[in-house]
């Protein structure tokens, strides 16, 4: 077979994407405080301003805690978008603001990843972020992108933890605030560091019953300020405790069990031990982030196009250590977990199972798989958390990993006995924001996309079957199967 | 042999299987790898194994079905594949291609639209027709190539993870030992299994291996529900159910990079995303709605001729040399198998791989990458 090169490989990407669909001076990611000073500031300068948010997220999207842990108790309220749509509006005036400035705002419009050229690409026509909305995903080029993402629920197991009721801080204060649909009547609070105090504060001025803070520290951990306010609105905080388990019905929750042995009726337990700077879009573009254990985990650490904001970029540095805390409350949460407690609620995968490294449960166990576990593992290399989702699948489910990556990375570093910081973070890929694929799709790719795709790299002599070298049947073969490349 | 030591260079499936082979052979075998076994390639491709175009297609096909109980450890092979057509080019194309199958013997029958919706659910009424491969199949990438690692361990052969090799000691005409930072590593004899990084590894030893490296893209969606056949392939896509229900697919143009010594810097995945899902849901309507969660990219590298390399060199007589130009994950039970005879009998004893020889780019102009058009975007 004669290959008649003509110097352009016509499967490669070279020149077929698309265009972005727009381009601004300035992306924001995210319409809260930070995301909004940032849109007010940089229009006011006379720059081209997109503003997008990804609330109102959908009911089916909150029912996988995404982005927050919502655990289930949204009311019917959630399903109406446009009351939702409204609610925003009504509960944060300053988006005016940042529209009478000149930002265009896009809300119920998710950032799902962020591309630019570098090491292993160099295609790109431009730094695009990928937007979605209900209906579609379209490409937007920026000049630079201010990620004001916001942090997320950390999420931790207890035995009952996997059941409607056991929620995230961030979650059930947005379900109050802002949409007021909230299902709950009596919540139980896990921490007492500030995050806690003012969930439990907030909980009660809307009229939520408040069970009482549990800490597994032995006094309150935030500020004496909010201690004293949570003190006077008669909400006990337990202190040298943890929760031993949740139990529940059909509905969800219905009582918490101490270890004290102490039972406390409630139909939502809180888990308001830390937030997460949501890190997902500078970690799927592959930007330096850091361990910041005082502004809660890893953070952004900074470029001059990309710049975090907000608590994205990371908590407010009270110097309290965010990681030493979890890591006690870790600690005494490993104690009442069982083999059987799931820890990825998505791919229900066991502690046992976790720690074990063993298959889910559709594959088989042989003796020689059984034999293998943490243990075995960490003789050929550090625990990487990566490796170990692919082995076990934890945090490989429809929440990406919100629920379970950073309580896996706190097991892993328990069971190793290494420091948390020298776990690796679990990456994050786009699109960071679970997309269904008629709307992540492309619909209206262009043409030259087409013409170059190939199922594989469209080299005609790969698969010629060797039967065939040298026969007729091969230039039929390439007649065929291969239109364009060397032709 | 039995006793001797063989220094592997690169943990990817072709290395693992190579290794795995030699340690059932009682040879004392060491893997180095740079980082974790399977992390590059190995670990992020479709998991197909239907490789008809290979001189090592019947032994794959034979011990596929075999591999969970011979290896210990579940690899989640499945057997068969349909291919779908969406276009009319394409059911003309597979049709051909079900004529091919048919005159070399491999059994396979055309489906029609009713046919492709039973063994695939998710599959629509807007198809031209199918083709079912009844050989070949599909595995899971990441737990096969642990699997193999974990193998080689129970035979006594040794796995040296995060020690990317530096060089070569040689003496009389033979590679002595291979050299990590940290270790030298004595050996009687060498296989050189490191993907991208093989032509810069071979220069050290005055050997020219052309290869060259690209870059491609995967998504996964959420779980469906399972499929009577999850071996799902056509309208220019290729992929699997996986044994969870994720529809996992990859296909499209492909990046030239160029990769040095320490392998490929990144692992970027791009928008090209979106054109793997507009293709996903064409050709799977029913599974439209599902959410993506994940893309991923990978870097492979291709021979001119995108036919493997495996070949034991005749100066230093002690090295094999090992690309499968990127179509290895399928192919590594019969590409392990096929080394490990270079390495012990010097031949390969179930197949004539002389298509595969190194000496066939003897005479390969210099510009072979700028003829074909594969260079790096500049």
């Amino acid at each position: 077979m004669e290959l008649n090169f003509t110097g352009t490989d016509i499967c490669a990407v070279n020149g077929t994407r698309s265009a972005p669909e727009a381009r601004y001076d300035v992306v924001v990611v995210g319409a809260g405080p930070s995301g909004i000073a940032a849109a007010v500031e940089h229009a006011t300068a006379g720059k081209s301003v997109l503003l997008v948010d990804e609330n109102p997220v959908s009911g089916a999207l909150m029912g996988n805690d995404t982005p927050l842990y919502f655990g289930g108790r949204m009311t019917a309220a959630t399903q109406n978008s446009e009351r939702m749509l409204e609610a925003i509006f009504m509960s944060m005036p300053d988006l005016e603001k940042a529209m009478d400035a000149g930002a265009e705002l896009l809300l119920g419009t998710t950032a799902w990843g962020v591309y630019r050229n570098g090491p292993g690409v160099a295609s790109l026509p431009d730094q695009v972020v990928g937007l979605a909305d209900a209906e579609r995903s379209w490409m937007v080029g920026f000049g630079t992108i201010v990620l004001a993402t916001g942090a997320r629920d950390l999420a931790m197991a207890f035995p009952g933890w996997n059941q409607p009721g056991v929620m995230g801080a961030a979650a059930l204060q947005m379900l109050l605030t802002r949409y007021d649909a909230f299902a709950g009547r009596r919540v139980l609070v896990l921490g007492s560091h500030d995050l806690a105090l003012e969930t439990a504060l907030v909980a009660q001025a809307r009229g939520i019953e408040v069970a009482g803070l549990i800490e597994v520290r032995d006094v309150p951990q935030g500020s004496a300020d909010l201690v004293a306010q949570v003190k006077a609105a008669g909400i006990s905080i337990t202190c040298g405790t943890t929760i031993a388990s949740a139990k529940g019905g059909i509905d969800g929750v219905e009582s918490a069990t101490l270890t004290s042995g102490e039972t406390i009726a409630c139909d939502t337990v809180c888990v308001a031990i830390g937030l997460v700077p949501s890190i997902e879009l500078v970690d799927a573009m592959h930007g330096p982030r850091a361990l910041n254990p005082t502004r809660g985990g890893y953070v952004p650490a900074g470029e001059a196009s990309v710049i975090a904001v907000g608590d994205c970029a990371g908590l407010n540095d009270s110097g309290f250590d965010h990681i030493a805390y979890r890591m006690d409350w870790m600690r005494a949460l490993t104690a009442v977990t069982t083999n059987d407690t799931i820890i990825c609620q998505c791919e229900e995968v066991t502690r046992a199972d976790l720690i074990g490294i063993q298959p889910p449960n559709y594959l088989p166990r042989p003796a020689a798989m059984c034999a293998r576990s943490l243990e075995t593992l960490l003789k050929d290399g550090p625990a990487n958390p990566d490796q170990i989702k692919r082995l076990t699948r934890s945090g490989m489910g429809v929440c990406q990993g919100r629920r379970c990556r950073d309580q896996v990375a706190m097991l892993l570093a328990l069971e190793s006995g290494t420091p948390y910081g020298t776990i690796p973070l679990a990456s994050h890929r786009a699109p960071v924001r679970p997309l269904p694929l008629k709307i992540l799709a492309e619909w209206d790719e262009p043409a030259e996309m087409e013409a170059a795709w190939d199922v594989w790299f469209g080299i005609p002599t790969q698969w010629v079957p060797v039967e065939d070298i040298g026969t007729p049947y091969q230039d039929e073969h390439r007649e065929m199967l291969y239109t364009g490349m060397y032709k | 042999m039995s006793g001797s030591e063989v220094v592997i260079v690169g943990g990817g499936v072709t290395g693992l299987s190579a290794g795995w082979w030699l340690a059932r052979s009682g040879v004392k075998v060491t893997v180095l790898d740079k980082f974790i076994v399977g992390w590059e390639a190995s670990g992020r491709n479709g998991g197909g194994a239907s490789h008809y175009a290979s001189p090592l297609f019947d032994e794959e096909q034979r011990l596929w079905p075999q591999m969970d109980e011979l290896l210990g450890y579940p690899t989640e092979h499945r057997k068969g594949r349909i291919l779908i057509a969406m276009t009319e080019r394409q059911w003309e194309q597979y049709r051909f291609i079900a004529e091919r199958h048919k005159r070399l013997d491999h059994p396979v029958e055309l489906l029609d639209v009713k046919q492709i919706q039973e063994a695939v659910p998710l599959a629509g009424d807007n198809s031209f027709g199918g083709i079912h491969y009844k050989f070949g199949g599909h595995a899971n990438p990441q737990r096969s190539v642990q699997a193999y690692a974990w193998a080689l361990q129970d035979l006594g052969g040794k796995i040296i993870q995060h020690s990317p090799v530096t060089g070569f000691e040689t003496a009389g005409g033979k590679v002595t030992a291979v050299k990590t930072a940290n270790a030298t590593y004595g050996c009687d004899s060498v296989v050189v299994a490191a993907g991208p990084q093989i032509p810069q590894l071979m220069a050290q030893l005055g050997v020219d291996v052309p290869l060259a490296a690209a870059r491609a893209e995967m998504i996964i969606t959420e779980p469906a529900p399972m499929m009577p056949l999850g071996g799902v392939d056509g309208h220019k896509i290729y992929g699997r159910q996986t044994l969870r229900g994720n529809l996992a697919y990859g296909g499209g143009p492909h990046e030239w990079l160029d990769v040095d010594a320490t392998g490929p810097a990144a692992r970027p995945s791009t928008p090209l995303a979106r054109n793997l899902a507009k293709r996903l849901a064409e050709m799977l309507p029913k599974a439209a709605h599902l959410n993506v969660i994940r893309s991923w990219a990978g870097v492979i590298e291709n021979s001119p001729d995108g036919r493997p390399i495996i070949d034991r060199l005749t100066s230093p007589d002690n090295v094999v040399v090992a690309s499968m130009s990127s179509v290895g994950f399928g192919l590594s039970p019969a590409s392990g198998h096929a080394i490990r005879d270079l390495v012990i009998d010097g031949k390969c004893s179930f197949a004539d791989i002389d298509l595969l020889k190194l000496s066939r780019f003897d005479g390969l102009e210099k510009d072979w990458r700028e003829k074909r058009g594969w260079m790096p975007i500049s």
